[in-house]
């Protein structure tokens, strides 16, 4: 879906951003060429969360339960991050 | 009451600058300006500004200190000439796309090279597409009441540009003249109190300045500062006939002399249109239909009412003191000639005191008997034309 944009008329002067928080609505998902798979054996220790630079990824009750693509980038960093030998993020091909 | 008092025009535009007493002033020294921030920094030590005075390791810190202190909702100023500006290029714009009021004399110096103190307005020429207001002054006198108006040109909601209060380096900046000036009271009364739109401070209302803005939003950006531009036209004329009824010197967008039957114009803007105003007497006294447009706004530049003031012309000239490079005549003359276009008019551009040349009224009735000449055997000859260049 495309989203409409707004007119200059309609935007703060100054290219100003006048609500705290606004980065949630600009989706930088489309940039990434690779993506991170969750694997299974994720024993989450929650690093991955921590270093995300775009809360992209998505815990619940001290659990990795998925990745919000709308944010991700595909920078790789959770990947590179997992301490574990087999990796439970994984890069692959965004297609 | 006002009264008359002598000063240079540093001293007027640092003395208008107390009457105003911003909340920040971020400077860093360069001649022919330093005296003028000498002068403030003065006021300040003695405590009669309530000013933050930042001195700043370079021009390009305090362009960007002066930005910070106007983001966060600070009346603002700083004060530069020739490479000191230069070296905010890069801030010039930061300054104009974040629409802050920021107001800044500019005491006009050629640029370097060869390195040259004196003054041309090859700085200010430089920043012409910056988006930053222009208002050019003749002499002390203009350059005060420039000052004393520029915080609220740039301050109106409609407008919120910074602004460049120009005034030629020596000539006016360190000539002592006799000018009127408002009483504190009156001048803090026209001015009123700073009222910014968004304040990095107001934690209620907290606000994102600077962030990125791609193709999508980049765009539109521009379309608002244009509109900006667009809305200072107005805004300066009110303010000038406002200035008027407080003063007794009402200011508009450029001035005439002795225009309304004249059929040789010299245009031009600064000092040199006060020697060209006494050439006009002269030649005037000798019956010679000559006259003058001199200009005070540069950006937003006043096309509509030039294009009619000068539309009975048949033969003008552009004084221009700085060039550019690779085209025929100078800034002022491009403006003039487009402003003019479709009109049978003769067109003759004439680049005068680079790097300080001084130029005199005689040399200024011989251009006059040149345009004359065009007049009369209806050929322009050359467009390209200099004052008191060694052929």
């Amino acid at each position: 879906m495309v989203k409409k944009l707004k007119t200059w008329k309609e935007i703060p002067i100054g290219g100003l951003i006048t609500e705290p928080g606004f980065s949630i609505n600009y989706e930088t998902g489309d940039w990434k060429t690779y993506k991170p798979i969750h694997k299974s054996n994720c024993t989450h220790c929650m690093i991955c969360w921590l270093y995300c630079p775009d809360s992209a990824i998505i815990a619940k009750d001290g659990k990795v339960t998925g990745i919000d693509y709308s944010h991700c980038k595909g920078c790789g960093v959770c990947s590179r991050q997992c301490p574990l030998k087999d990796k439970a993020m994984v890069m692959e091909l965004d297609k | 009451m006002a009264k008359n008092v002598s000063l240079t025009g540093n001293d007027a535009v640092g003395t208008a600058l107390k009457q105003i007493n911003p909340d920040v002033a971020a400077v860093f020294p360069i001649t022919p300006q330093t005296e003028l921030m000498h002068k403030f920094a003065a006021f300040v030590a003695n405590g009669e500004v309530d000013t933050h005075l930042i001195t700043v390791e370079s021009e390009h810190s305090a362009m960007s200190a002066t930005i910070g202190a106007a983001a966060a909702g600070a009346r603002s100023i700083t004060a530069t000439s020739s490479a000191g500006l230069a070296y905010m290029w890069e801030m010039l714009y930061i300054a104009a796309s974040l629409r802050l009021p920021i107001v800044m004399p500019l005491v006009n110096r050629a640029l370097s090279g060869p390195i040259n103190i004196h003054c041309d307005h090859s700085d200010v020429m430089g920043m012409r597409d910056a988006g930053w207001i222009i208002i050019f002054a003749e002499n002390t006198q203009e350059a005060y009441d420039n000052t004393v108006q520029a915080f609220r040109i740039a301050e109106h909601k409609n407008v919120l540009l910074p602004i460049a209060v120009c005034f030629d380096g020596f000539i006016i900046s360190h000539t002592q003249e006799i000018l009127q000036m408002l009483d504190d009271a009156e001048v803090k009364k026209f001015v009123g109190e700073y009222q910014p739109a968004y304040s990095l401070l107001d934690t209620d209302h907290p606000v994102t300045v600077g962030p990125l803005a791609l193709p999508d939003y980049y765009f539109e950006c521009k379309r608002q500062q244009i509109e900006g531009m667009k809305n200072a036209m107005s805004v300066i004329e009110e303010i000038g006939v406002e200035y008027g009824k407080l003063s007794g010197r009402a200011y508009g967008h450029f001035e005439t002399y002795k225009l309304e039957d004249a059929e040789t114009v010299l245009v031009g803007a600064g000092s040199t249109m006060g020697t060209a105003r006494m050439a006009v007497d002269s030649l005037r006294a000798k019956g010679k239909k000559v006259g003058l447009l001199k200009i005070r706004t540069f950006r937003p530049f006043p096309a509509d009412a030039i294009r009619k003031a000068l539309g009975n012309a048949k033969t003008i000239g552009v004084l221009d003191r700085a060039v550019s490079f690779g085209m025929e005549g100078g800034p002022i003359f491009s403006e003039i000639r487009s402003v003019l276009f479709g009109k049978k008019i003769n067109l003759k551009s004439y680049i005068y005191g680079l790097g300080g040349r001084d130029i005199f009224p005689h040399q200024i009735e011989d251009v006059f008997a040149e345009m004359e000449r065009v007049t009369k055997d209806g050929n322009a000859g050359t467009t390209e034309n200099y004052i008191g260049l060694r052929e």
